[in-house]
């Protein structure tokens, strides 16, 4: 039988694998903001299961609100990447030093 | 092992491996590819959990439009990801260091992990209180009631990110002729155009 440890199991891995993500492509944004919608992914995973685990609806609304920042979140990093593309005509992390701070 | 159990074990490894291979991916648009297949797997759990809502949201908004935003940005960024890889191997041992060490203090955690009494009491929202409503129907009463300002702050959370993607990338081209419909209509024919009586074999001189 599936039980709630399960699902917590697969949700701890997919969030070590974003974890993981980060540190292994440190120099391309693109995959860094995949690897953040892997940890978000994870993590909405988790909601949903406790919320299904304790017959709780409330966190399968809180999940709706952490896909909606989300898709907010990739919409505008995907913005700021194409606009740092044109002016610099890179990705790589360690150019991003425009505003030395 | 019912076919409930062996569809947990297949999308869960479906998830696990198309994470893994999201991170490790060659290039972008395979990262993209195996992305899309970490969502919609993670689409076939909630379904198998009883949230179909939410895993029917996750395949529209996370396939339909993140993903293939993603696919766009990295088709549309003429980027030398081959070099960016190139030093993918340094990165390695820190890499699986602090992944290891993630990983072991999560199965601490899981090692000493159990539900308090209070929890079943604390339920804000009983599925039972809906009483014959489907996964969807409850949802829906419970945003468009008890959450609603939330509801419409998400709402505005997305307005703000739209209008800041676009102004983030709007630009007006300078080196480009644009036709002008405003200024084409309102021009004066009278101070376009001249007319002259030409005497024969003169010229305008």
């Amino acid at each position: 039988m599936i039980g709630l440890e399960h699902y917590l199991t697969v949700a701890a891995a997919l969030f070590v694998i974003g974890i993981f993500g980060l540190f292994l492509n440190r120099k391309n944004v693109i995959i860094i903001l995949m690897s953040i919608e892997l940890i978000l992914l994870a993590v909405n995973i988790n909601l949903v299961a406790f919320s299904t685990h304790m017959g709780d609806l409330v966190g399968q609304v809180f999940t709706l609100f952490v896909l909606t920042v989300a898709a907010a979140e990739a919409a505008i990093g995907l913005a700021i990447l194409v606009c740092f593309f044109r002016n610099r005509g890179t990705i790589a992390v360690e150019d991003v030093n425009m505003m030395k701070g | 092992m019912t076919p409930a159990d062996f569809a947990f074990y297949v999308f869960a490894i479906l998830v696990v491996a198309a994470g893994l291979f999201t991170v490790v991916a060659r290039h972008p648009v395979h990262s993209v590819l195996w992305l899309i297949l970490a969502f919609l797997s993670s689409a076939g759990l909630f379904v198998l959990m009883g949230a179909e809502f939410v895993a029917m949201l996750l395949v529209i908004v996370y396939v339909g439009a993140v993903a293939v935003l993603f696919l766009f940005v990295v088709m549309m960024l003429d980027v030398d990801f081959a070099s960016l890889k190139a030093e993918m191997a340094k990165f390695v041992p820190i890499a699986l260091l602090i992944g290891v060490v993630i990983l072991m203090q999560l199965g601490i955690v899981f090692g000493v992990w159990e539900a308090s009494d209070l929890a079943a009491v604390n339920v804000a929202a009983s599925r039972e209180a809906f009483g014959g409503a489907s996964n969807t129907q409850a949802i829906g009463q419970l945003v468009y009631d008890e959450y609603l300002l939330l509801f419409q702050l998400s709402g505005l959370i997305l307005l703000v990110a739209m209008i800041g993607a676009i102004v983030l990338t709007l630009r007006h081209r300078t080196d480009v002729k644009r036709q002008d419909v405003v200024q084409q209509i309102m021009r004066d024919p009278k101070k376009t155009m001249e007319m002259r009586d030409v005497k024969s074999g003169q010229g305008l001189g």
